[in-house]
């Protein structure tokens, strides 16, 4: 791996054809996961423009899986003086998983940078499906919770389950009647509602963006709170009705103990990097949404999110309750 | 079809897309022999360097990579029992034996023969039948997933040497159990983690399979020297020949392991494991008694037939990515995304829209499947020198692979702690002669049988009629209770002996 490493380093000092002030000599992506998902495409997009744009020369990635994205969260806080530049990638499971207590640490651990895109969720239909819209998905929840199956490529109880849950809560529904479908990975719950097994997928609008485009399926709802200048045609959920608005954020976090002037120097890089025509191809190429979220904006972003999301898996028994005070 | 292979035929014979083939398949190759390195690896290094080309170029190349990776795990599988990829896992099962007989060569070739012939006859599918394909790779659903496992599970009895059954229905139930190791996906919950981050996303299969063949297998030529004789010096290790009558007799097996092979590759939940795997059990159920002792000793047909299923399932995964822009597998999800990143959506327009690049694809298939092997029948004899190095220097140098391909995966020093301990245990039971290769096909089905039974019983509101509502699983349970059956009545009414 440090070979491959060193082959990616050579590769991208050789790509940088201008050279421009560096703010940071060097920038160490840490991915909590194995090359080729959501976490790994986004930081090697971030390093392909911040090398292109000679922003930063020397970039690296390492790719440290296990522990639902626990292990590269406990390497990088235990190791946090060895690692002045790294950033590790991460998103909203994050806060779900410290909520549900898969790894023992959290946002506050670590310092938020910067949240750079934002994937909001989408509810999808096969194209030949009767349910043309929400309401007719509450409709028919509504006579029997059993006919509309939800398939979602991740486990019981992540967000693809519990914004489904939500949206039918706030439509009169039980959310504890919904019955989710778990697949192994979004392409083959797409699968799953292509054969007619599940009836509804619940998912990021980035898996689905494509498929939709093509006309096989069909997005009933997003969880926006107005249309998507990128995919106009998909109606939100609030306007039918449900002020529901929910994003999957990616963003970089570092270790704690790093100098004021470097955290500024971080959030500044990527601020810059995100303006470049470097990744707005990238950003196009992968139909991301940008969504600048920096420092302390972020961190309390992070606390909301997290006090929305524990509240809302409390009330949908996803969580146990928390003892009430005095207990 | 003739047109569209015409296209193909044009944007692919170009020079530099013909270079693109070679360097994608040498590539793929070479990082599909270092153990722990799959086509993942290979691919997700590949992509920026396609960004500058045009998307048929791009996908040749990546094409290319994918299935030299596959090509080049086989490698390291028969000649070190340590299988690069989970696909290869199965080749290693006759393979190894093989070279260990003394013909490293022959099991090299053997394997190129096959892959070649795997991959150029499920591309030959594929040009004629990927359109019409689409709708059966949808036709699939849990209930028929969850039976094929099952079939796939009857099929231990082909792991199992004569008498020992037991032993090998012993293995597959702790393979089954190791299965349920990790967070459980229908209930979101931990399973046996014992509060240990490290084991909250599994064992991986990959680690169990070095644990349990390459790395008990260099103690075990330790501990019984004897039994794996040093294999006889006169012979030419190095050679490639294969007699006219061992060619003609591993044909079918090769015909039918490909045809398979496809077929599984094509359904997005199954892929090159579960395709190797059917392909060896199915030809040992096939063969004739005196072929059928062979199997697990160095028996031709039990490489042929895993080498040729898995090279066809990659090729069959093609079907669902570029026909519905359905990823089966990891590896076919990042194509998914280099394809989206060109700007392209895969799906049932796609050959009508893109015709240039969904025959292109189609016809570097054929191409790269030659390429591989021109480049690796020249280097056989060098690779299989490997086999020259005496055992003090072998033994270690199976042990400094097999741990450190584990620990490139994962970079996490409890994997290889917990590989040594599974090696000691299956070092153990390898001594009371329990075979390893059960516990393997028990932990590879077990997760997927799990996973597709509880969606299955989810969908049909947790009622078992799923079992025989639809004709796809109708069929398949068929064949699992003949399957069952067809041993049991060759054990309670034996053949009269002549």
């Amino acid at each position: 791996m440090a070979l491959l490493k060193g082959f990616i380093v050579t590769a991208g000092l050789l790509l940088c054809l201008s050279a421009s002030a560096e703010l940071l000599p060097k920038t160490h992506f840490l991915i909590p996961a194995g090359p080729g998902g959501g976490w790994d495409g986004t930081a090697r997009g971030i390093g392909e423009a911040l090398v292109k744009s000679g922003l930063v020369n020397d970039v690296s990635f390492e790719n440290l899986s296990g522990g639902g994205g626990g292990r590269a969260i406990a390497k990088l806080i235990e190791s946090a003086e060895r690692q002045p530049y790294t950033l590790l990638m991460n998103s909203t499971p994050m806060v779900v998983r410290s909520l549900q207590k898969v790894f023992p640490q959290s946002f506050r651990d670590l310092v938020p940078i910067t949240a750079v895109i934002a994937d909001y969720s989408v509810f999808v239909v096969p194209k030949d499906s009767k349910l043309m819209n929400f309401h007719d998905v509450v409709q028919a929840f509504t006579a029997d919770p059993r006919a509309v199956k939800v398939a979602g490529g991740s486990v019981r109880g992540s967000t693809d389950h519990f914004i489904f849950a939500r949206a039918i809560e706030m439509a009169g529904g039980d959310p504890r009647k919904v019955v989710y479908i778990a697949y192994d990975g979004g392409g083959k719950a797409m699968a799953g509602i292509l054969s007619h097994e599940s009836q509804l997928l619940s998912t990021g609008l980035s898996e689905a963006i494509d498929m939709a485009r093509a006309g096989e399926v069909r997005v009933i709802a997003i969880t926006a709170l107005q249309r998507l200048a990128d995919a106009p045609n998909f109606p939100t959920l609030a306007e039918q009705g449900y002020a529901l608005e929910f994003s999957n954020w990616r963003g970089v976090f570092a270790a704690k103990g790093l100098p004021p002037q470097r955290y500024l120097d971080m959030m500044e890089t990527i601020e810059a990097v995100v303006a470049t025509p470097a990744f707005e191809e990238v950003r196009r190429r992968n139909s991301w949404t940008l969504q600048l979220k920096q420092g302390d904006d972020f961190y309390q972003f992070l606390e909301q999110q997290e006090l929305e999301i524990g509240t809302l898996m409390r009330q949908l028994g996803f969580l146990r309750p928390l003892p009430s005070p005095g207990q | 079809m003739l047109d569209g292979m015409l296209i193909g035929l044009q944007t692919v014979l170009t020079f530099h897309n013909l270079m693109l083939v070679f360097a994608g398949c040498a590539t793929g190759t070479l990082i599909g022999m270092l153990p722990g390195l799959g086509p993942i690896t290979a691919i997700a290094l590949m992509i920026p360097i396609t960004y500058g080309f045009d998307p048929s170029s791009g996908m040749i190349l990546l094409a290319g990579v994918y299935y030299g990776a596959i090509f080049g795990g086989s490698t390291s599988s028969i000649l070190i029992n340590a299988p690069g990829v989970a696909g290869t896992v199965a080749s290693a099962f006759d393979g190894y034996p093989i070279a260990r007989k003394g013909q490293p060569g022959k099991a090299l070739a053997i394997a190129a023969y096959s892959s070649f012939a795997g991959g150029t006859l499920a591309a030959i599918l594929l040009a004629a039948t990927a359109p019409f394909l689409a709708d059966l790779s949808l036709g699939f659903q849990s209930a028929d997933y969850f039976a094929l496992m099952l079939l796939g599970l009857t099929l231990v009895s082909a792991f199992s040497s004569q008498g020992e059954y037991l032993k090998a229905l012993m293995m597959t139930c702790f393979g089954l159990m190791l299965s349920t190791v990790g967070t459980d996906l229908s209930a979101g919950v931990q399973r046996f983690t014992f509060g240990r981050m490290d084991l909250i996303d599994g064992i991986s299969f990959l680690m169990l399979a070095m644990a349990t063949f390459a790395l008990s297998e260099a103690v075990m030529m330790v501990l019984k020297p004897s039994s794996n004789s040093e294999p006889a010096m006169r012979l030419d290790k190095t050679s490639l020949h294969l007699s006219l009558p061992e060619f003609t007799s591993i044909i079918p097996s090769i015909s039918r392991s490909s045809v398979l092979g496809f077929f599984v590759g094509v359904l997005p939940g199954a892929g090159a494991t579960i395709a190797s795997f059917l392909a060896y059990g199915v030809e040992r159920n096939l063969a004739n008694d005196e072929d059928r002792k062979q199997f697990g000793q160095g028996s031709l047909k039990g490489l042929a037939a895993p080498e040729a299923a898995n090279n066809a399932a990659c090729t069959g995964s093609f079907v669902p990515l570029l026909t519905l822009g359905i990823p089966g597998s990891g590896t076919t999800a990042i194509l998914l995304g280099a394809l989206l990143a060109y700007g392209i959506q895969p799906g049932p327009r796609l050959f009508i829209d893109e015709p240039e690049i969904f025959w292109s694809v189609i016809v570097s298939m054929y191409f790269g499947n030659l390429m591989l092997l021109v480049l690796n029948l020249p280097l056989i004899p060098y690779i299989a020198r490997l086999l020259l190095v005496p055992r003090q220097y072998l033994i270690p140098i199976i042990m400094f692979f097999s741990l450190m391909g584990v620990y490139l995966v994962s970079f996490n020093v409890f994997d290889i702690q917990m590989m040594v301990l599974i090696a000691i245990c299956a070092v153990l039971l390898r001594l009371l002669d329990f075979p390893m290769a059960p516990l393997l096909l028990g932990f590879i089905l077990g997760g997927m049988l799990e996973d597709n039974l509880r969606r299955a019983l989810a969908v049909a509101n947790g009622q078992f009629n799923f079992l025989w509502e639809r004709p796809t699983t109708v069929v398949l349970m068929s064949l699992v209770v003949i399957a069952i059956l067809i041993p049991l009545t060759r054990a309670l009414w034996p053949k009269p002996k002549r």
